[in-house]
């Protein structure tokens, strides 16, 4: 049962929120220095080429041009790589990858002058055949991206328990569907910006626009060849990150590296166009898909075969490819499980995270499946879902421990829902829109381990007013963590949310930190922080136990107050307790500290996908309503809804927003999203052609909570922010079936798409709208059966 | 270099522009009004509005000399008298605001709407606020903060910044 809090579960407003709403709130690429230069990229224009020839001389000429560099003028550092070393240059040597992969970079007095300045390098290629489709770069015979890449396979997995195969032959139902999900953006406003100074001292301060800060500070050490100590890494306002802002960039090495040269501030601002083509975007997944289920529902047995196109780089693939394997074993109780995962070098954009990582694409596919199935074995989708749903204390066949889990909990809140909307649902108003609704589940980590450093930690100072000052190398893009962290901090403290300043990355004080992925910074990192806060609370107690006369362990902290328990009156604010902790005697400062990362969890075997990859993992399900407009084929969403275990919210607005965001994301992912490329040059690097959800997408999104609390987290809090997106694609296509009978197992589902399928499906669609009476539309349980209609 | 004066946010600047600045990088980078925020800089996410004589515009799509003799209005601009805008109040109240980066155009966009619209439907919301992207919110927080912004003008509450440029 969830406890009554102070700071906790509330519906506060996030701390930094009046900054950003008077535009004071300075980002990246807001920020200048005296002296600063600008820089800018020259990005390769072809797929794939060898470099014969990069000539700056011409551009150096030009007035106002301070440096040029290339790949030569590196120490051809390698980026990325988690289960082996990595293989991407911040600039290119000997070969270019993809277009929009960086040959050189310029820094010049402003912007203008950077720019005609790259127009004037030299740069002689010699074109290769690109292999620009997965499947082709795995044909015998086809170009090599990566000469030590036999294949193109960049990584492979291959996940196994029970016995799959043999299972299928003891089922009752097997059914076998392919799908594709598309190579979609991230979508944050703030275009990649950094800022590099270098000084005499071979100090570099470096302002980026990093989810992880201390991923860019190990490697900027890495790639200069300089102290970590000389590394100062700062971190402004983050406009947006959703898993694309995680990796040191090109630019940020580039603007470092010419700070380093010209002894000027050098600043970078990619454009959102460069964004687009040249740097990151979620893996396309090609996915094949067998399950084999009993009559009852019950699932058996799974075997996929799973091709990821990786892009040009390994980056963190080796992870989202174990993601995409793992996640077949999540949410649902499942015997036999084989996951072969393979992730493709091709000569485009390279894939990595992105909100949710890796697991929408799979878990889109396991779930339409698993709804196809449904209506095949005459199921209702909740049923099946609750028939098969994970419980607290199951363990998964690969080893996921799961500790909480309200899963059946949000299919019962979800079947209500369904309920409800189908009593509200009007006839369909004209013959031509169709109305239908779906759902579908999810589980998620909050926080995977990594394969290196994993412990989030924090600093609390406390001021002599009784305020204090929280820091941690978790950045906030946005989620809320300053807010959410805050929160911990006042609560273990006794004081208000006010009280607490949030401070911001600073990496000469502000302790080591993965930084921001796979949901982990309110388990993890608000774990570090209530450990921290704890620290100080215990520094404290010593000293008000003296004036007290009292137990430490007897006084409680509230209402910034510190009190003998059940004594309300013998107690002192808890500013004059601070005061008096420095003043008296030889004073004391005041400093709490904290460091955690979930013990006993396992290391990530990449290759296999066994072990324990989280100490918690979050679930719930999407309720989805849309109408199909099947004469032009748009889908419009009415409603959305969600019901939720996080554990305890932490902030019940903060979460509304998370699970908002996510949903109306995932219907730009279903119905518009996609990159379009011809001969590996991005068609639709802009958002007026890649076409994002806007306001006008919007529909109302009804959240729900379970009563789940958490042992490990926070407070009981665990995941909130990627989990809800793994979900939204499936509702949807399940939705847009209810609606027109058919199945579409590729997204996205474009008016084109939809209007193709429902002719190629005519006939079997008015069948289907035939057996729909009124009555029957009513009762999802009885034509489960008489639903299914053709497969686009 | 030619130089022209800008009223922006109710003061009067004299400022060295080229012919082919834009008025965002002017606010910018010359005047130093970085609540303007350049996501794209071809009028595409909306992040740079600014209100031109009451008149929600891109700021990126618009040249600097254009731009004389009009009010400009940048987020700096919209609190008067150290009171936040009922808008400003708004977003940040019901949790409109994430990342942030979208924020100033997206208030300074309703901000225009509620100046010739003082009682929108949640669709002229949806419609007006459809140039402006933003990928954390889901726009859901978005159009209620709206919806309170206008409701704090009827009852007179901080309805600063624009005019009506429309009527």
């Amino acid at each position: 049962m969830k406890r009554e809090y102070v700071n906790i579960g509330g519906r506060l407003p996030r701390v930094d929120g009046m900054v950003k709403a008077a535009g004071e709130a300075m980002y990246t690429g807001d920020l200048s220095l005296p002296g600063m230069l600008h820089g800018k990229l020259l990005r390769s224009p072809h797929p794939h080429a060898r470099l014969l020839k990069v000539d700056t001389a011409p551009a150096l000429t030009l007035e106002g041009v301070r440096a040029v560099i290339t790949g030569e003028d590196t120490l051809k550092f390698l980026a990325g790589g988690i289960a082996s070393p990595g293989n991407e240059p911040y600039l290119a040597f000997e070969k270019v990858r993809f277009v929009g992969d960086a040959v050189a970079a310029v820094a010049a007095v402003d912007e203008e002058t950077a720019e005609r300045a790259l127009a004037l390098i030299d740069v002689e290629y010699e074109l290769l055949d690109p292999v620009l489709d997965p499947f082709a770069a795995m044909a015998p015979g086809s170009p090599l991206v990566h000469d030590d890449a036999p294949g193109n396979i960049s990584f492979e997995t291959d996940l196994s328990f029970g016995n799959a195969q043999r299972a299928f032959a003891t089922c009752d139902y097997v059914r076998y569907d392919e799908f594709k999900t598309a190579p979609i953006r991230h979508g944050f406003i703030e275009p990649h910006a950094a800022l590099a100074s270098w000084d005499t001292s071979g100090r570099l301060t470096f302002w980026g626009s990093k989810q992880s800060p201390y991923f860019t500070y190990r490697n900027m050490a890495k790639a200069l060849d300089i102290p970590m100590s000389k590394v100062r890494i700062m971190q402004s306002y983050l406009g947006g990150g959703f898993g694309g802002k995680n990796e040191m960039f090109n630019l940020d090495f580039c603007a470092a590296l010419l700070s380093m040269k010209t002894r000027r501030p050098v600043r970078i601002v990619v454009s959102q166009e460069e964004v687009l083509y040249a740097y990151r975007q979620r893996h396309p997944a090609w996915i094949k898909l067998q399950s084999g289920f009993m009559k009852d529902g019950t699932l058996v047995a799974v075997d996929a075969e799973i091709v990821a196109e990786g892009g040009a780089y390994k980056g963190i693939g080796a992870l989202s490819l174990y993601l995409m394997c793992t996640f077949l074993a999540l949410p649902y109780r499942v015997a036999n499980l084989r996951a072969k995962g393979c992730r493709v070098y091709t000569n485009t954009q390279p894939s990595c995270a992105m909100r949710g990582h890796g697991v929408p694409q799979v878990r889109y596919a396991a779930e339409v499946q698993l709804d196809m199935a449904a209506r095949e074995l005459g199921l209702d989708p909740l049923e099946i879902r609750l028939k098969n749903a994970i419980q607290s204390g199951d363990t998964t066949g690969n080893g996921f421990e799961i500790t909480s889990c309200g899963l059946s909990e949000t299919l019962l809140e979800a079947r209500g829902i369904v309920e409800r909307w189908r009593g509200e649902t009007p006839a369909d108003s004209e013959p031509h829109l169709k109305r239908g609704i779906g759902v579908a589940s999810y589980g998620y980590l909050s926080g995977p381990r990594m394969a290196g450093h994993n412990t989030s930690a924090a600093l609390i100072k406390v001021h002599e007013d009784g305020r204090v000052g929280l820091v941690t190398g978790s950045t906030d893009c946005g989620q809320g963590s300053d807010t959410v962290l805050s929160q911990i901090a006042a609560e273990v403290l006794g004081i208000h949310l006010d009280d607490v300043q949030y401070g911001g990355m600073d990496s000469e004080i502000v302790p080591l930190d993965p930084g921001v992925f796979g949901s982990r910074v309110t388990f993890i990192t608000g774990n570090a922080v209530k450990w921290a806060a704890e620290d100080v609370r215990a520094q404290l107690a010593g000293v008000a136990a003296g004036l007290l006369d009292a137990e430490p362990d007897d006084l409680e902290f509230r209402d910034r107050r510190v009190f003998v328990r059940d004594e309300p009156d013998r107690g002192l604010p808890f500013a004059k307790l601070v005061k008096s902790a420095q003043y008296s005697g030889t004073g004391m400062t005041i400093l709490g500290r904290g460091y955690w990362a979930p013990e006993d969890i396992d290391l990530p075997r990449f290759d296999t996908g066994m072990g324990n990859q989280s100490g918690a993992y979050s679930f719930g399900t999407q309720v989805a309503e849309v109408e199909v407009d099947t004469e032009t084929g748009r889908v419009k969403v009415l409603r959305l809804a969600v019901s939720h275990d996080c554990g305890q919210p932490i902030n019940e607005m903060l979460v509304e927003g998370q699970l908002e965001g996510s949903s109306i994301g995932g219907i730009g992912h279903t119905f518009t999203e996609t990159i379009q490329r011809r001969r590996g040059q991005t068609m639709n690097a802009s958002f007026l052609e890649y076409r994002m959800p806007t306001a006008l997408d919007a529909c109302p999104v009804e959240v729900t909570h379970t009563d789940t609390v958490d042992e490990m987290g926070p407070f009981g809090a665990k995941e909130s922010g990627e989990g809800v997106q793994v979900a939204v694609m499936p509702a949807l296509v399940s939705a847009v079936h209810d609606a027109v009978g058919v199945w579409f197992k590729e997204v996205p589902i474009t008016p084109e798409v939809v209007v193709e399928a429902l002719g190629r499906g005519a006939e079997a669609a008015q069948n289907a709208d035939a057996r729909r009476g009124a009555d029957a539309r009513r009762d999802s349980r009885d034509d489960g059966r008489s639903r299914d209609g053709e497969s686009a | 270099m030619v130089e022209i004066t800008l009223d922006v946010n109710h003061s009067s600047y004299k400022v060295g522009v080229e012919d082919h600045w834009t008025l965002l990088d002017v606010l910018r980078d010359s005047l130093g009004f970085t609540g303007a925020k350049k996501g794209c800089d071809h009028g595409e996410c909306g992040a740079c509005t600014v209100l031109i004589d009451g008149t929600a515009m891109q700021s990126c799509l618009v040249l600097a000399v254009q731009a004389q003799g009009k009010a400009i209005v940048t987020i700096e601009g919209l609190a008067r008298d150290g009171r936040m805008d009922a808008l400003q109040t708004a977003f940040h109240e019901v949790g409109a605001i994430q990342c942030g980066f979208c924020t100033p155009g997206m208030i300074i966009t309703a901000r225009a709407l509620l100046g010739r619209n003082s009682d929108p439907t949640e669709d002229e919301i949806k419609e007006a606020m459809s140039g402006n992207l933003c990928r954390c919110t889901g726009y859901v927080k978005i159009v209620e903060a709206v919806q309170r912004g206008a409701a704090a003008g009827k009852t007179g509450a901080g309805t600063t910044g624009a005019t009506n440029a429309d009527s």
